[in-house]
C-alpha cells in the first residue's frame, strides 16, 4: 500500500483549474520528483498533497499515522524576528539538543546551531530546514523546489544529500524540480506535469519520451547538455557515485544510452 | 496599599505589560502594526456605543474592536489590499467614533481621557479587568507560543506540521480585541498600537530568540510605565503619552547599542 496517493485531484486557483484529474502514489522508500515548467502546477500538486490548498476533485489519502516533512521552496523570515537555528528546530514540537545536534549532523550542518537563521547562507538554511524536517524521523520527506538558489555544485551536492539520507532511513521522497539533469541521478521516478501528467518514468524513459521534450523543447543550441547518468537502482549501498554533477564533464560513461540536448533558458 | 492612586497607576501599567509584550511582538513580527492601530481606533466608537446603551465602557470596546478585528481579517482573507484598506478603516474608525461621541451629552468632557488614557483615575475594579483580561492574553500566547510562532514563521511549514495557520491568526485577533478594551483607561486609544509596538522594536535589538524578545518587551513595558509615572508626577505631564515617550526613550538607546555592536 502506498504511503501517500494523490487520486484524480483537480484543483482550482482563482478561478482557473491549474491541476487536472492528477493521480500520484508514493511508495516506501522510492525517490519520486514532479518535474514541470514554471506555471505547471508543481508546487500547487505538492501543496494540495500537504493539505495546505483544497481539490475540487478526487481526494488525498495517507497512510494511518503519517510522518512527514516538509522542506518549503524557501523561508522568508522578518528581520524583526530574531530566532537561533537550534530554536527553529524546536518548532512546532521541542526537541532535545542531542536530537537537534544529530539532525543537523546529518544535513551536513552541524556548526550553525548557534546561528541566527538570518545569517544563513542559501545553502545553509536548506539543509536547517532538511534537519527540522528529518527530526520527526519522516516516512515521507516533501521537498518543494529545495535548491533554488544555490549554485550548480550546491544543487548536486544537496541531492546526493537527499539521497544519501533515503538510503540511511529508508523513507520515501517527493520532491518538485525544473531541471531533470539535477535531480536524475537521485530519483528512481520522474513524474511530468503541466496541468496534468504528461509522461511518467524512471528519468531516462521520461528523458527520452516525446511528451517530456514537447514540454521542455529539444533546441539543438541549447548551451547546456543533458547527460545521461547511469542510475543504481540497489539502494541502500554505500551511494558511491563516481560521476560528478556538473555541465563540464565529458559524457565518458561507457553506457550512455542517449544523448540528448537540452535548451535550459528555463524562464 | 491599593487606597494610593499612584499604586493603583503603577500596578495597571505594569499589568498591561504582562499581555503587551508578547502579544507586541507577534505584531511585529507579522507586521500587524496598522492592523493593531485600525483596532484600537475602532475602540473610540464602542466608546460611543457603551454611553449610548449604557453598557459598560469595557464591553463596548470590546464589542467593537472585536468587530473590527474580525472585519479586517476577513477582508485580508479575500485578498484585499491591506495597507489601504487598513488606513481606511482606522481613520474612519476613528473620526466615526468621534463623530458619534459627540452626539452624547456631557461625553465631550472626557474625551481626552478615551484618547490618551486616564491612568491616575485607575479604580480597584479597573485594575482587576486591567490584570484579568492582560492574565487572559499572556495566559492564551504561552499556550499556544509553539504554534502561534511556527505559524508566523511559515503558514505552510505550520499547515505541514499540523497547525492551522488561520486559527493562530483568529487566537491573535481576539487577544488584540482583548487588549484594546483593557488598554483604553491605560493609554488611551490613539497609543495603545504604540504600547505594543515600541517596547517590542525596543526589545528587537537586545535578543537572539523570540522568547528573549518578548520578555524584554514586558520589561521595558513594565519600567516605561514606572518612568512614565515618574514624569508626570514630577513634571505634570500627561501621564499616558508620558508612558509612550519612556518606551520611544528605550528604543533609541537600544538601536544605538545594536548599531555599535
Amino acid at each position: 500500500m502506498s504511503l501517500l496517493a494523490a487520486e484524480g485531484i483537480s484543483v482550482r486557483l482563482g478561478g482557473a483549474e491549474v491541476l487536472q484529474h492528477v493521480s500520484v502514489a508514493i511508495q516506501p522508500g522510492e525517490i519520486v520528483t514532479i518535474l514541470g515548467p514554471n506555471g505547471s502546477g508543481k508546487s500547487t500538486l505538492l501543496r494540495a498533497i500537504l493539505g495546505i490548498v483544497p481539490v475540487s476533485q478526487g481526494r488525498i489519502v495517507r497512510a494511518a499515522e503519517l510522518r512527514l516533512g516538509y522542506v518549503p521552496q524557501r523561508l522568508s523570515i522578518d528581520p524583526s524576528l530574531p530566532i537561533k537555528v537550534r530554536r527553529f528546530l524546536s518548532l512546532p514540537v521541542r526537541v532535545t539538543d542531542a536530537q537537534a545536534e544529530a539532525a543537523l549532523v546529518r544535513a551536513g550542518v552541524p556548526e550553525v546551531a548557534g546561528q541566527q537563521m538570518m545569517a544563513l547562507s542559501g545553502g545553509q538554511l536548506q539543509r536547517v530546514l532538511l534537519a527540522r524536517a528529518l527530526l520527526g524521523d519522516p516516512q515521507v520527506l516533501v521537498l518543494d523546489e529545495p535548491t533554488q538558489g544555490l549554485d550548480q555544485p550546491g544543487e548536486a551536492a544537496f541531492y546526493r544529500l537527499i539521497e544519501e539520507v533515503r538510503g540511511a532511513t529508508g523513507m520515501a521522497v517527493l520532491m518538485v524540480s525544473h531541471d531533470l539533469h539535477v535531480v536524475m541521478a537521485a530519483s528512481d521516478r520522474v513524474i511530468c506535469l503541466n496541468g496534468h501528467i504528461c509522461c511518467e518514468g524512471t528519468p531516462q524513459v521520461v528523458s527520452s519520451a516525446p511528451a517530456y521534450r514537447a514540454l521542455f523543447g529539444l533546441g539543438t543550441q541549447g548551451a547546456l547538455a543533458l547527460y545521461q547518468h547511469v542510475h543504481d537502482h540497489s539502494h541502500g549501498h554505500g551511494h558511491s557515485h563516481g560521476h560528478s554533477h556538473d555541465h563540464d564533464h565529458e559524457p565518458a560513461e561507457a553506457d550512455v544510452q542517449t544523448h540528448d540536448y537540452v535548451d535550459h533558458t528555463h524562464a | 496599599m491599593l487606597d494610593d492612586f499612584l499604586t493603583r497607576a503603577a500596578l495597571a501599567g505594569v499589568g498591561l505589560s504582562l499581555a503587551t509584550g508578547p502579544l507586541g511582538s507577534f505584531v511585529v513580527w507579522r507586521r500587524m502594526a496598522y492592523f493593531g492601530d485600525a483596532t484600537a481606533h475602532a475602540a473610540i466608537l464602542g466608546v460611543a456605543l457603551a454611553l449610548v446603551t449604557d453598557l459598560p465602557i469595557a464591553a463596548g470596546t470590546l464589542v467593537v474592536a472585536l468587530a473590527m478585528a474580525g472585519t479586517v481579517a476577513g477582508l485580508a482573507a479575500r485578498g484585499w489590499a491591506m495597507d489601504t484598506t487598513l488606513g481606511v478603516l482606522a481613520h474612519s474608525a476613528l473620526a466615526l467614533g468621534l463623530v458619534a461621541i459627540s452626539f452624547v451629552p456631557g461625553a465631550r468632557t472626557d474625551l481626552s481621557a478615551y484618547l490618551f488614557g486616564d491612568i491616575l483615575a485607575v479604580t480597584r475594579g479597573d485594575l482587576g479587568f486591567i490584570w484579568g483580561g492582560a492574565a487572559l492574553v499572556a495566559g492564551l500566547m504561552v499556550w499556544r507560543w509553539q504554534g502561534l510562532l511556527t505559524a508566523t514563521l511559515s503558514e505552510d511549514l505550520a499547515h505541514a506540521s499540523g497547525v492551522n495557520p488561520d486559527r493562530e491568526r483568529l487566537i491573535l485577533t481576539l487577544a488584540l480585541a482583548v487588549v484594546v478594551a483593557v488598554a483604553l483607561k491605560v493609554v488611551g486609544a490613539l497609543l495603545i498600537a504604540a504600547l505594543l509596538i515600541v517596547p517590542a522594536a525596543a526589545a528587537r535589538g537586545l535578543s537572539r530568540n523570540p522568547e528573549s524578545m518578548a520578555l524584554i518587551a514586558t520589561a521595558i513595558g513594565a519600567a516605561s510605565t514606572l518612568a512614565g509615572l515618574a514624569l508626570s508626577l514630577w513634571q505634570d505631564t500627561p501621564a499616558g503619552p508620558s508612558i509612550i515617550v519612556a518606551a520611544a526613550a528605550v528604543f533609541a538607546v537600544s538601536a544605538l547599542v545594536a548599531r555599535r555592536r
